[in-house]
């Protein structure tokens, strides 16, 4: 054991043990329960504060109230995005093929949650402005995300050798990634020339201490339901993936699976 | 390398011109999509000096996407993109001679004719000569960037379908620039800096696409 060469060292120290599918498997089937429950309660309490002890807004009524959901959906979107760029990097660099089952894994769910801030967007803009669809700088660009979402899961559903389709979507999500910032700058450029600022986001100038409550916690809420929903989906990647693996098959005489 | 570099845009530059009538396909197509639109909204001159930039600009990006998918498909056909991999010289200076015969065949021409369009569209002589430019300054990035989806897309069903979803939302930055110039030149205003900044992302993109490009042909052949 004296004699373990430094790469070997580093396999064996605990950082490394669950980059395996096999140990992360177990791993991750006994993670998400928790991260489902913690999600479900947080969205109750979330919810609560949302409905029930947020003030009504001075300017938009009950209408604003959408914040609550809108707002969270908005920041997961971008922060699962910067997620799975930095799975797909890893994964590009070192190989491991956890990254990029991870990257796949997640893809869904920024997915989702672009669509929500777009939808609720729509559902608080014809309160507000009198319109469904406003080409404000951040609804363009977070259209613009949604069709980088759609371009990666795309791509690898279009490929069939899964370590192909890992690496492809990984380089993908790495251009998207450079391209974000300069997408989003060139819109809000082009925004701010088109139109004056009749739409604006400005809201009421102090936010109620409440209504700030109630968004953290339905953030909370969303970020624990999506660590619960890419672990269990994860694994559901892991299983296709090694089905032919000795691992799975114990699993399956064992009668778990 | 040099003498490759060289070797290779002749030998893409000469393949092309014997299928010339495929370039020629996508200039017609420009055409025609930048004149379907005083079709479909009206022949009011105010209203088209407006839009004309704009279409102009949308009608390059489709045409430009159009002749993607071919740029590395023959060579994956004919194997000799693996002997590209293979080769002792970096692949990344060989795609750069692809994505350079690539920009000068099929991406020069649309610069020439844009102008033609756009008189169609009633613009000035100022804003046409911008207009062209800002082409000739926006086209390279449009290039290299389908080049990654070009790669990335090789030996794929429906690659074609494929390439467009993934490079027209990386597209918008260059579409957004290039409109604007030529629109600030419509309106009286300076359009040197939304030229600065095509020439700037074009740039940024000559050096970071042909790496990006390399490394997908790699994936592709892993």
């Amino acid at each position: 054991m004296s004699s373990a060469t430094p790469n070997q060292a580093l396999i064996g120290s605990r950082w490394f043990k669950y980059a395996s599918p096999a140990t992360f498997y177990p791993l991750a089937g006994t993670l998400a329960p928790w991260f489902a429950v913690l999600s479900l309660l947080l969205f109750g309490l979330g919810l609560y504060i949302s409905f029930f002890v947020a003030p009504t807004d001075a300017q938009q009524g009950e209408a604003y109230r959408i914040i609550f959901i809108h707002v969270p959906a908005a920041w997961m979107s971008m922060v699962i995005y910067l997620a799975m760029a930095f799975w797909a990097g890893l994964g590009l660099a070192f190989h491991t093929r956890l990254s990029g089952m991870m990257a796949s894994a997640l893809a869904p769910s920024g997915a989702l949650f672009t669509v929500i801030a777009l939808w609720t967007g729509a559902f608080w803009g014809k309160p507000t402005w009198g319109a469904w669809w406003v080409w404000d700088a951040r609804l363009t660009s977070e259209l613009l995300l949604l069709f980088l979402y759609l371009g990666f899961m795309a791509l690898q559903a279009a490929i069939e050798d899964p370590r192909r389709a890992d690496r492809a979507g990984a380089l993908l999500a790495l251009v998207g990634v450079v391209n974000i910032p300069i997408i989003y700058f060139s819109v809000q450029w082009w925004n701010t020339l088109h139109q004056g600022a009749s739409v604006s986001f400005t809201r009421a100038p102090s936010m109620a201490m409440t209504m700030l409550e109630g968004m953290m916690v339905m953030s909370l809420a969303c970020w624990a339901y999506v660590f619960a929903v890419v672990l269990w989906r994860v694994r559901k990647i892991i299983l296709i993936r090694e089905r032919n693996s000795d691992w799975v098959r114990q699993l399956q005489q064992k009668g778990v699976l | 390398m040099l003498k490759v570099f060289k070797a290779l845009v002749k030998r893409d530059m000469t393949l092309a011109w014997r299928r010339r009538t495929d370039l020629l396909n996508a200039v017609l197509f420009f055409v025609m999509v930048s004149s379907l639109f005083p079709l479909a909204i009206g022949a009011d001159p105010k209203l088209l000096r407006l839009i004309g930039p704009g279409v102009v600009w949308v009608g390059a990006l489709l045409s430009c996407q159009l002749t993607l998918p071919r740029l590395f498909a023959s060579d994956h056909a004919d194997q000799t993109l693996e002997a590209m991999v293979l080769a002792p010289t970096p692949l990344s200076v060989l795609v750069l001679a692809k994505v350079l015969s690539h920009w000068l065949c099929a991406n020069m021409p649309l610069v020439f004719i844009a102008p033609v369009l756009g008189m169609q569209f009633g613009l000035g002589p100022e804003a046409l000569g911008v207009l062209a430019l800002s082409l000739a300054l926006g086209t390279p990035s449009l290039s290299l960037i389908g080049a990654i989806a070009g790669a990335l897309t090789l030996g794929l069903r429906g690659a074609g379908m494929l390439v467009a979803l993934l490079v027209l939302p990386l597209y918008c930055p260059v579409l957004i620039m290039g409109c604007l110039a030529v629109e600030a030149t419509v309106s009286g205003l300076s359009p040197e800096p939304y030229l600065l900044l095509l020439a700037a992302f074009s740039l940024a993109t000559v050096a970071i696409g042909p790496w990006a490009i390399a490394t997908a042909i790699g994936i592709a052949y892993e």
